[in-house]
């Protein structure tokens, strides 16, 4: 058990660390999921294979990227390719483990918006959009997302549905023929969220110290949990340590929150 | 013969009011300076097509310049909202047509190989396919099962940065290559701006090198510095503090006029905006070299 205290950043990115397998080749988006999957390479999973949307693969990055297509991506990586490349023949054919997801909103069915709040062709707030995450969402593997726990991040429904998680119900995702297995886990600063078999999103585990109630307090819906819902392994000095003096000495994504 | 030619020539002669313009540039190689000079020249009514935006848009649009925005993802990349875009969007005063990044990438690709559109396997998503008519489906004649398609894109001009060019247009890149060449191949006449204008024999010692060839290429521009704020790999660091300026310059539009008055009115060209951005920036973006292991063609 760590001494220390920790932030809700910290805690998502470690546990989003910790679902990380050696070996997996993961789509990877800056921030967060950036520094989940170096510390995953740093601890057990030594050759993660990390891919960029930008083209980039098996980056071995020297500094914190700000923006997805960063230079220091490039310098020591072992290839680069087009867009239309990354795209074609590693997402669509296969050949990506993981993808990580984020959006405004996640829904009951893991459905994400990270398109448009309100009416889409009379926007009331208008988001970034799809970029690659349609195309993560409907055919990476698995699929996780980290997202602080909050009410209106987690709505019954979404607005729009920019990525698909599993629709109204895991039957209709199956029945597109999108290749992916949908999103898998969703890491929250108070638990861990995971499909049921309909794709409906339950609890499954919660942070040390965290509790049910606060899960639902802050879900948009009536939220079940799992038979069992277990305690997460507290997060590790190691862990910190690797996090806040290697990967983030500045605290760009870690500190407050 | 030579395709030389200054930035203001080539925009002058090759862009018109009412033309779909990409400039290209995944985060790397942004031809920031031609988009200030289309400005300079008041362009108007413009469909501006980018897989990102970015800052070169927000300011176009700022600038009066666009009609409609065709993308996949109107962010400020590592930062935040694209505030001009965002607004008039959402204020109806801009129109546009979105696409995720793969169906975005595949119109150039259609576009670049002379198809009418391009298949895309199932993504599951619904909504962006129910809002834009030109995503649509057809049913695959080998296995009978419905594939997405989109259609090809063909811009009236492609600007593409690149690191060198010889005087022919034989354009050279790397590091993050994006959607340079789909862009350079489906647009209908491509203007090269070019960090270095080299020597033909130059671009022939690395052929495997040369992104873009010459015989696409209808204009050749010496831009030094041409993609700052973005940067050229090799040449100059990403510059991530004006990224975050921008997110407060765009607060306001009294403050984006301002900056448009002073960073592109009030200089002449990309030369001069380079030399007013002063000593203690250069310095910032300067880079270190890392060099590539040299490889042998053989001379045969």
């Amino acid at each position: 058990m760590s001494e220390l205290t920790y932030t809700a950043s910290e805690l998502m990115c470690i546990n989003a660390a910790r679902l990380l397998r050696d070996g997996d080749v993961v789509f990877v988006g800056v921030g967060l999921p950036n520094l989940a999957c170096n510390l995953a390479r740093r601890t057990h999973a030594p050759s993660l294979q990390m891919i960029y949307e930008a083209g980039v693969i098996g980056a071995r990055p020297n500094r914190l990227p700000l923006s997805i297509g960063d230079p220091t991506l490039v310098s020591g990586a072992s290839s680069v390719c087009s867009m239309f490349d990354i795209f074609s023949l590693y997402l669509q054919r296969g050949n990506v483990d993981v993808g990580f997801l984020g959006g405004a909103q996640i829904d009951r069915f893991g459905n994400i918006n990270a398109t448009v709040i309100g009416d889409y062709h009379k926007p009331k707030v208008r988001l970034p959009g799809s970029g690659g995450s349609q195309e993560i969402a409907g055919w990476a593997n698995r699929c996780y997302i980290m997202t602080p726990h909050q009410k209106r991040r987690f709505p019954e429904k979404c607005d729009f549905i920019t990525s698909a998680g599993f629709l109204n119900g895991r039957a209709e995702r199956e029945a597109t023929g999108a290749r992916g297995g949908g999103p898998l886990v969703i890491v929250t600063n108070l638990g861990i969220l995971e499909p049921d078999e309909n794709g409906e999103l339950i609890l499954t585990a919660l942070h040390p110290g965290c509790t049910y109630d606060q899960v639902k307090e802050n879900t948009g819906w009536a939220i079940r949990a799992a038979e069992t819902v277990r305690t997460t392994e507290p997060v590790t000095d190691v862990e910190l340590k690797i996090l806040r003096e290697e990967l983030d000495p500045d605290g760009a994504y870690l500190k407050g929150s | 013969m030579s395709k030389i030619c200054s930035l203001a020539e080539a925009i002058q002669q090759f862009i018109h009011d009412g033309d779909t313009v990409f400039c290209a540039g995944f985060t790397h190689l942004i031809p920031f300076a031609a988009g200030h000079e289309i400005i300079r020249q008041g362009r108007k009514n413009l469909t501006l097509a980018r897989a990102t935006p970015d800052l070169i848009y927000d300011q176009m649009v700022a600038a009066g310049c666009a009609k409609k925005l065709v993308f996949s993802y109107i962010g400020n990349p590592g930062v935040g909202s694209l505030r001009i875009v965002r607004e008039e969007m959402e204020a109806g005063r801009l129109e546009w047509e979105e696409y995720s990044h793969f169906g975005m990438i595949s119109r150039l690709q259609a576009g670049a190989a002379g198809l009418p559109f391009m298949p895309m396997n199932q993504n599951a998503a619904p909504d962006l396919e129910k809002n834009n008519p030109n995503i649509r489906r057809v049913k695959d004649p080998y296995s009978g099962r419905e594939v997405l398609t989109v259609p090809a894109l063909h811009p009236d001009v492609g600007i593409i940065h690149v690191q060198r060019a010889d005087k022919n247009g034989n354009a050279q890149v790397w590091g993050i290559l994006g959607e340079q060449k789909e862009a350079a191949f489906a647009s209908k006449d491509v203007i090269i701006t070019a960090e270095e204008i080299v020597d033909e024999d130059v671009i022939r010692s690395d052929p495997n090198r040369t992104l873009i060839p010459g015989l696409i290429v209808k204009a050749v521009c010496h831009v030094p510095h041409c993609a700052h704020p973005s940067y050229t790999q090799g040449y100059y660091d990403r510059d991530n503090v004006f990224y975050l300026n921008w997110d407060k310059i765009s607060e306001n539009r009294d403050s984006v006029n301002s900056w448009l008055d002073e960073w592109v009115f009030g200089v002449k060209n990309a030369a001069e905006y380079w030399e007013k951005l002063g000593p203690e920036t250069h310095a910032r973006l300067a880079v270190k070299p890392r060099y590539a292991a040299p490889v042998n063609y053989g001379d045969y």
